[in-house]
């Protein structure tokens, strides 16, 4: 089944249209990666998913049912996000505890403490963080924070917004793992916008290379490796980063 | 090589702290001629404190204290406040990593520009407006006169760090410092960012520190690098060899980067209590 399809999608900021008839669709256990430079609407088509970016036209689907443009609490079970700067998505004056029970109690799911112990050994947080506030924490730990609260309500699809671009590579390295690991362990899709090829090549299966609002091209990671892209705007992508 | 530019000998920065005082550069030394200079190393390596501490940056409570810090012969800790303000930017200027915070929201980006130029020349103002537009088209900005009218809220981030370096270049300083020019900005545009920094700098015959946590990108735009880690340099090599870096910290670095045809299932991960540092 397909954990994501995107068909016909319009997605716009007030007047301003950003994405322009995207067609997608992500299988269950698939790894996806949208590429492109800044403003190319990637971030965009995830934050329609979530529910952020309610102006949207066409249909978004997940796992096989469509999505409502409100709020759908069944989405939000299913599709969680992971945002790019764990500096700005976390709570300044919550507890990790706090921060990881909130949507337990919103959707009413009882066992909160050991849900949240369990969730931290998954991410390999020690239990002695578990009543820190984020500023006591480093990057690289405030990221595992987030990817744990995306993982409190068990969801079948992760998004992913740029998870490691603001981390140091040594850094990037143990997250990029303990994603790739996630996935593996709980049969996970991830949909993943980023700008770095590398990262591209270690954790995702297909991507889409996206410009100006539009998908340009879809290819295999295979491709990617072996630099058999096609279109010339993703081979420029491609120079840019082995150059 | 005659005299070096920058001479830097045993230079120390700390910060106190609850428990003492801490060093985020414990005794660093190097000298730099007319050469690209990388400092590479991760976040709380000291590398932007290195580059601070050379332009006097460091407000109280925080501590410089060098055997030797001389640029082309003048000692900076011996330097006043107004001294100072004659080398920075006129001699020696720095590029910041985000255009974003560190442009004057509130003044055009020509008036920035000549903010920087008349700070230290006295020209007419014709002159100053040409020597902006000739400056914006040096950092490749189609239609300079369009540009040179507008907020930096209205340019893009790419655009942005152009203009920033357009300011710092345009009194013609002797050494340029560059932390992190481009880390706030796109693939693509990283390279056009760095290649006219590498261009200007070349053809002036600057000095050029490039400080990142990029090894791949300091390793194509320098002639040497510096590895700091825990404020230290933990190796020094040229550009050129870095595949044939010794130190353990530097080859962690380097196999923590995914490549672009990865096979490797897992990214091996520095072991930090090796490096006794944070």
């Amino acid at each position: 089944m397909s954990a994501l399809t995107l068909k016909n999608l319009d997605i716009s900021y007030g007047d301003t249209k950003v994405v322009h008839g995207v067609n997608l669709d992500v299988p269950e256990g698939e790894s996806f990666a949208l590429v492109g430079e800044s403003g190319s609407g990637k971030s965009t088509i995830l934050r329609a998913i979530a529910g952020l970016a309610p102006e949207w036209t066409g249909e978004i689907s997940v796992l096989g049912k469509p999505r409502t443009h409100g709020v759908d609490r069944n989405v939000s079970r299913q599709v969680q996000m992971v945002f790019q700067d764990p500096y700005g998505s976390l709570h300044p004056r919550k507890t990790i505890d706090s921060a990881l029970s909130e949507p337990l109690a919103i959707h009413g799911i009882g066992n909160r403490g050991e849900r949240v112990e369990a969730v931290l050994k998954q991410v390999g947080l020690d239990q002695r963080f578990r009543f820190r506030f984020p500023h006591q924490l480093s990057g690289g730990q405030r990221q595992r924070v987030a990817i744990a609260r995306a993982l409190m309500l068990e969801p079948k699809v992760l998004l992913l917004d740029e998870p490691t671009s603001a981390l140091d590579v040594s850094v990037q390295a143990e997250i990029l793992n303990l994603l790739k690991r996630l996935r593996r362990e709980q049969n996970l899709t991830f949909l993943m916008v980023t700008h770095n090829l590398p990262v591209v090549s270690f954790l995702c299966d297909r991507l889409a290379v996206m410009r100006h609002g539009r998908i340009v091209e879809i290819a295999d990671v295979a491709q990617l490796k072996q630099g058999d892209l096609k279109e010339p705007y993703s081979r420029e992508l491609l120079a840019a980063t082995a150059a | 090589m005659s005299t070096p530019l920058l001479e830097v000998e045993n230079l120390r920065v700390s910060f106190p702290t609850h428990s003492g005082r801490v060093e985020v550069v414990k005794g660093l030394s190097f000298t730099l001629g007319r050469e690209r200079l990388g400092i590479v190393g991760e976040s709380g390596s000291g590398k932007s404190m290195t580059g601070r501490s050379i332009l006097k940056l460091i407000r109280k409570p925080g501590e410089v204290t060098a055997d030797k810090l001389r640029f082309e012969g003048i000692d900076i800790l011996d330097q006043n406040e107004k001294q100072m303000r004659a080398i920075r930017g006129a001699r020696i200027s720095m590029v910041m990593q985000d255009p974003k915070f560190s442009l004057n929201p509130v003044m055009t980006v020509g008036e920035q520009i000549a903010e920087a130029l008349v700070t230290h020349q006295k020209l007419g103002r014709k002159e100053v407006q040409q020597r902006i537009l000739d400056m914006l088209t040096a950092v490749r900005i189609n239609d300079p006169e369009r540009v040179a009218k507008l907020y930096p809220h209205e340019v893009s981030g790419g655009m942005g760090q152009r203009i920033m370096i357009a300011m710092m270049l345009i009194p013609e300083p002797e050494l340029l410092i560059a932390d992190e020019p481009t880390s706030a900005l796109d693939v693509s545009v990283q390279a056009q960012v760095l290649d006219i920094i590498d261009d200007l700098v070349t053809r002036k015959g600057m000095g050029l520190i490039l400080i990142s946590h990029d090894l791949a990108l300091v390793s194509r735009y320098c002639d040497r690098i510096l590895v700091m880690n825990a404020g230290r340099v933990v190796e020094e090599c040229a550009a050129r060899e870095l595949d044939k870096a010794q130190h353990p910290y530097t080859r962690g670095l380097l196999a923590a980067m995914p490549v672009i045809d990865e096979t490797r299932d897992e990214l091996p991960v520095l072991d930090r209590t090796q490096w006794a540092g944070t």
